[in-house]
């Protein structure tokens, strides 16, 4: 067991809400989540459907171990079709919700249709309702999630919630829960409140009582914990530093993507990275972080719970950021340092509590405010466009000020919310766009991680580090070391991440335990955990069957091989300075023999064969 | 040699495996709302707090029950429900001033840490030592070791 086998369907058209036995074919094909909800979307859309039209679904789902006492087991993801890419849209999300949903007994929740007013869904174990959010349109996810709990009046409710940047059509706008955990790539909150839906409000007191060999299960978890607790970096690394661990190793090995990928080292990388955020501030004597948080059953903790200078400009008049809050992470200060040129670590700190506390990605905010300043100093965009701001690579000014303006999609905000292929293509510049498949990159530039061009031309949600991170054996040697700069054996290497990834999703597990942990260490506790035997095999299968569905569909939405491509600055461009001086990035030399391992045709289209040979529907 | 849970607030992540430990101990499922421990966070000031029982000596929940539901484990020092005889009239709940014994409205009793008999579960499933259990009559030893380690061995000389 360990699904709960029900499923809840919320038509916002009609405003009903009914419960559905869970699928378990399909849960035995695509283990749950990410896998799982996917087969969902597939059953339930029109692929060509408009991402924001009430056509599109959006599914809330967790995995198998959500819920449980595996180490990470609480992640959920949020499944639509993207309005940023067109694509697939899975974004993962950790924190409490995805937990609390499963306790109050559910494993997915299917919202379709459109509301014709503002709702948010209330669910108390089995009693759900939808409810009226009027009130709430128009908050931030911080403030509406105050008033929810106001209404509630029940501290322990778990909330999920847009905010104002969805509301206003951004188009990488998040889905925040717990206050800083974000489903946050591809525009799911877009589509969220896109169907006029602005929270769901869980509280479950039902728990997970159900795995199958109890006994079994806790052995595998305790092993797992202790894997992870003896590792170097989910031991030590992580909890000390977080995700930030990485901004000097990325740097020194010459990947760091910085000002719009112009340069691929950045000079302030020491001023924004881990170590920086321990270091003590001038005014108080405190450093930026002031400790490490967990999501849901995480014995990794890597969060960062962070507080701005007080004295800073940013926020010296307004007591309201004078709080603890969700700290840099490194994709997050990538975006908002290295690329926008910004090393002032308060100033990217502020603006991370603004994606926070209205929902943007701030992957994408950041890469796209970082093309709009590319722009600005070609002299496409002036002053005139920004009413008075000077948008120089560099200026902290200017990233706390766009920060505020696109997540209220104020003035120029609201261009800045297009992203950043939207943008260049509206100011005639579609060539300084850095993304793949209308998706922003991430921290990671190709060019010094030849893997990573080719896992961001086959992402199937656009640019992405959370696909098939290679990063992990090219740069870390996880679990062995590749050379970044040889793109020989990449395809093979981007495969494995690729379908592993999609499995270790699938489970409810955080894709982070794979720094120490392999399939060995995963499908016991899945096997414990779930009736039918999981083998690493059948993780493995499951993972690369899941791969091709989402393939599939992206096909049936009209993406091709063609779309499996980087922009030109990465492949004509040799990169300035570091090891990785003079490189381009081989894709060509890559995504032949990877299509070939996929068993895809030449051009990249998805074969007969290859559908039947993964039973994927027609 | 007598027992008791310390809890070191600084070293907690809010991960919640001292819940999920202990309410599927205890309760057969992970169900955080069952837990007889809880981790409080204090989201604004950056803190993650583990509260549970401290086993009082005059236990007020002992002296408040009418029916003698609540009795002294010897072994251990734990002030023990014996569902058996609990009537669920709550009374122990007021009676208790931090609040850790409550009632559960799917038996009909109240719960309470009674530490796993003698081996807390909550201890074994932290992963920061967070949650230790140590000797009840040196709980300070911790403390202790951290100023020690503070003296100058010099300065006396």
């Amino acid at each position: 067991m360990s699904w709960t086998r029900k499923i809840l369907r919320v038509n916002l058209t009609t405003g009903t809400v009914k419960e559905e036995p869970l699928n378990m074919d399909w849960a035995n094909d695509y283990l749950g989540q990410r896998g799982l909800a996917t087969r969902y979307l597939v059953d339930e859309i029109d692929p060509q459907c408009d991402a924001l039209g009430p056509d599109n679904k959006l599914i809330m789902t967790t995995g198998p171990l959500t819920g449980t006492i595996a180490s990470t087991g609480g992640r959920y993801s949020v499944v639509c079709k993207s309005p940023l890419t067109g694509t697939v849209a899975c974004s993962n999300s950790g924190g409490f919700f995805g937990a609390e949903l499963k306790f109050a007994g559910w494993d997915m929740i299917i919202f379709e249709g459109k509301s014709a007013t503002p709702v948010y869904l209330n669910i108390e174990n089995d009693v759900v309702k939808l409810m009226p959010a009027d009130d709430l349109w128009g908050q931030s996810v911080w403030a509406a999630d105050h008033a929810l709990r106001q209404k509630h009046q029940d501290p322990q409710v778990r909330i999920a919630c847009v905010g104002r940047s969805a509301e206003q059509g951004c188009l990488y706008a998040a889905i925040v829960n717990d206050l800083h955990r974000a489903a946050g790539r591809s525009g799911v909150g877009t589509v969220m409140a896109s169907k006029n839906l602005k929270a769901v409000v869980v509280r479950g007191t039902q728990g997970v009582g159900n795995v199958a060999n109890p006994a079994e299960f806790m052995q595998s978890v305790k092993a797992g914990k202790k894997v992870l607790a003896e590792n170097a970096v989910t031991g030590q690394g992580l909890p000390a530093y977080g995700t930030q661990v990485l901004m000097n190793v990325i740097n020194e090995v010459g990947a760091l993507p910085t000002r719009n990928m112009r340069d691929i080292q950045f000079e302030g990388a020491n001023d924004v990275g881990g170590e920086a955020m321990h270091e003590p501030r001038k005014s108080d004597g405190k450093p930026n972080l002031t400790t490490n948080g967990a999501c849901y059953a995480c014995t990794i903790a890597c969060g960062r719970i962070s507080t701005i200078d007080r004295t800073h400009f940013s926020v010296k008049d307004k007591p309201e950021y004078w709080i603890n809050s969700g700290g840099l992470e490194y994709e997050a200060a990538w975006a908002l340092g290295p690329d926008t040129g910004v090393d002032d670590i308060d100033a990217l700190t502020y603006a991370n509590f603004l994606c926070n506390e209205d929902g943007m990605d701030p992957i994408s905010f950041g890469s796209t405010l970082a093309a709009a300043m590319e722009l600005y100093e070609e002299g496409v965009i002036t002053t005139e466009h920004t009413g008075g701001m000077e948008l120089k690579f560099g200026s902290a000014e200017a990233l706390c000020w766009a920060a505020e303006v696109t997540a209220k999609g104020e003035g120029f905000g609201n261009d800045l919310g297009l992203g950043s292929r939207r943008l260049c293509e509206k100011y005639g510049r579609p060539e300084l766009s850095m993304t793949v498949k209308s998706q922003e990159f991430p921290a990671y530039d190709p060019r010094g991680i030849q893997g990573m061009g080719l896992a961001y031309a086959t992402s199937n949600r656009g640019a992405c580090h959370l696909r098939g991170y290679t990063v992990a054996s090219e740069i870390l040697g996880i679990p062995e070391k590749t050379d970044p700069l040889l793109s020989e054996g990449k395809a093979g290497l981007v495969k494995a991440f690729q379908d592993a990834t999609a499995a270790v999703d699938s489970a409810g597990l955080c894709i982070f335990t794979t720094f120490a942990w392999t399939m060995d260490d995963i499908a016991p506790q899945v096997d414990a955990a779930c009736e039918g035997d999981w083998s690493t095999e059948r993780m493995m299968e499951v993972g690369e069957r899941i791969w091709n569905l989402e393939r599939d569909f992206n096909q049936k939405a009209g993406i091709t091989g063609a779309d499996d491509t980087l922009p030109v600055r990465l492949l004509k461009e040799g990169a300035g300075t570091g090891p990785a001086k003079g490189r381009v990035n081989d894709l060509d030399q890559m995504l032949p023999e990877y299509y070939q391992l996929r068993g895809y045709g030449v051009d990249g289209s998805m074969t007969d064969e290859t559908r039947q040979k993964w039973s994927l529907p027609a | 040699m007598q027992k008791s849970l310390h809890i070191d607030p600084g070293k907690c992540t809010g991960c919640l495996q001292c819940e999920a430990a202990c309410s599927l101990v205890n309760e057969g499922a992970v169900n955080p709302s069952k837990s007889r421990i809880k981790v409080f966070t204090f989201h604004d000031e950056g803190r993650f707090v583990p509260y549970t029982c401290t086993q009082c000596d005059e236990a007020w929940c002992m002296q408040a029950c009418p029916v003698d539901a609540i009795v002294l484990n010897p072994e251990n020092g734990s002030k023990d429900v014996l569902n058996d005889i609990c009537v669920g009239c709550k009374v122990c709940t007021i009676a208790c001033p931090f609040g850790t014994i409550n009632y559960n409205t799917s038996t009909g009793k109240v719960i309470k840490c009674d530490l796993c008999g003698g081996d807390p579960e909550c201890v074994d499933a932290c992963p920061t030592q967070a949650i230790t259990y140590v000797d009840a009559n040196a709980t300070g030893l911790d403390k202790m070791r951290a100023w020690a380690a503070k003296t100058d061995n010099a300065a006396g000389a």
